[in-house]
């Protein structure tokens, strides 16, 4: 990219992640889902530093709430753990396609270290929006201020929803549970450019719930299998297509 | 036994929690090494992350978890499409798409009841 040289309103580097991060719509989302996980963790009987802990070490909403609730019903730890594994899949391709963004050619394994484990749903969305237009040798910086800003937010709101467990009615819980699939739709929306994008999203609003309807096992990973191939050959068309026309 | 007791919970976090969800992180650290930015590679793991992450929104609509599965499904998803609508309208603002499909949500289970 030659956008480098174009000033991004935040400036760069970690500070500038950090302001990202703090402007960003997922500050609310983030609160929102983690007060219901902070509740959730009192609910079910766990220790306060427990519940917290869970967020500054698993760092993905879906899986802590897998563990909370598995673990609070005393299921057996090996299919926690693969429960936990299993809807974590998605962090994967979030990684692959974050790391090549933010590298240079001097950066070690060990310096995207602490991006990898930063990367979540809401990081992800954030970091492919701002980095574009962050100097590259800035990147890793950057993603980790949006990582830290939104991680910090999300353990204060895991303890608040800790204490706030017993006084909050059950619509704002619900309205609280609804803001991570809305955000994530809207995000996906907003940052959709190319043909694969597009048919990545509806595919997958398309499939996952059909196999989960259909019972099928490990719909989510069917999913990106099925709807990065299709996106990926939908791309390759279009590409193929539109040189045909230009020349 | 009682100081064991209380240190077998964070042991567990750590054996059940931690660890199988970090795996796919270090797995994605190795596997993002030597890719460059324009590979194929990263347009299908970008892609396949993509449509996971709507797979994620699908199933959470359409069966809903916990307090959200006490509205019914039409209200959802007339929500979610509420929302859609105020986002575009706002000339593409998350921010207006996210508040108004929330905001519809509750009102549904106002009307329509839930707990």
């Amino acid at each position: 990219m030659s956008s480098s040289s174009v000033a991004l309103p935040y400036g760069s580097g970690f500070l500038g992640g950090l302001r990202g991060g703090a402007t960003s719509i997922y500050m609310v989302v983030v609160v929102g889902s983690y007060i219901s996980i902070g509740a959730l963790g009192h609910d079910l009987g766990f220790p306060l530093a427990w519940t917290a802990l869970t967020t500054l070490l698993v760092w993905a909403a879906p899986a802590q709430v897998i563990l909370i609730s598995a673990l609070g019903a005393s299921a057996a730890p090996l299919e926690v753990a693969l429960a936990v594994g299993l809807s974590s899949m998605r962090l994967l391709p979030m990684v692959v396609s974050l790391l090549p963004l933010v590298r240079t050619r001097k950066t070690r394994t060990r310096d995207v270290l602490v991006t990898a484990h930063f990367t979540s749903i809401s990081m992800w969305i954030e970091a492919l929006r701002f980095l574009p237009r962050v100097p590259r040798d800035k990147r890793i910086g950057f993603a980790n201020g949006i990582g830290a800003c939104l991680m910090a937010a999300a353990t204060a709101a895991t303890i608040a929803g800790y204490h706030l467990a017993q006084t909050l009615p059950g619509l704002l819980v619900a309205g609280l549970l609804f803001l991570s699939p809305m955000s994530f739709l809207m995000s996906a929306v907003r940052n959709a450019r190319v043909t694969a994008d597009w048919v990545a999203l509806v595919a997958g609003l398309v499939l996952a719930p059909l196999l989960a309807w259909r019972g099928v096992g490990l719909d989510l990973m069917w999913t990106g299998i099925v709807g990065g191939v299709l996106a990926f050959a939908a791309q390759r068309l279009r590409e193929a297509l539109q040189n045909k026309v230009w020349r | 036994m009682s100081a064991l007791g209380e240190l077998a919970p964070y042991a567990l976090l750590i054996l059940v929690g931690f660890l199988p969800n970090e795996v796919w992180r270090m797995l994605g650290v190795v596997l993002a090494r030597g890719l460059d930015e324009d590979s194929q590679v990263i347009v299908f793991a970008r892609a396949a992350a993509t449509a996971i992450l709507t797979g994620v929104v699908g199933k959470l609509v359409i069966f809903a978890p916990g307090a959200l599965a006490s509205v019914s499904v039409t209200v959802r998803l007339g929500a979610t499409a509420l929302g859609l609508v105020a986002y575009l309208l706002a000339r593409r603002s998350v921010l207006a798409g996210v508040v108004a499909a929330t905001l519809a949500m509750m009102a549904g289970m106002l009307v329509f009841g839930g707990t």
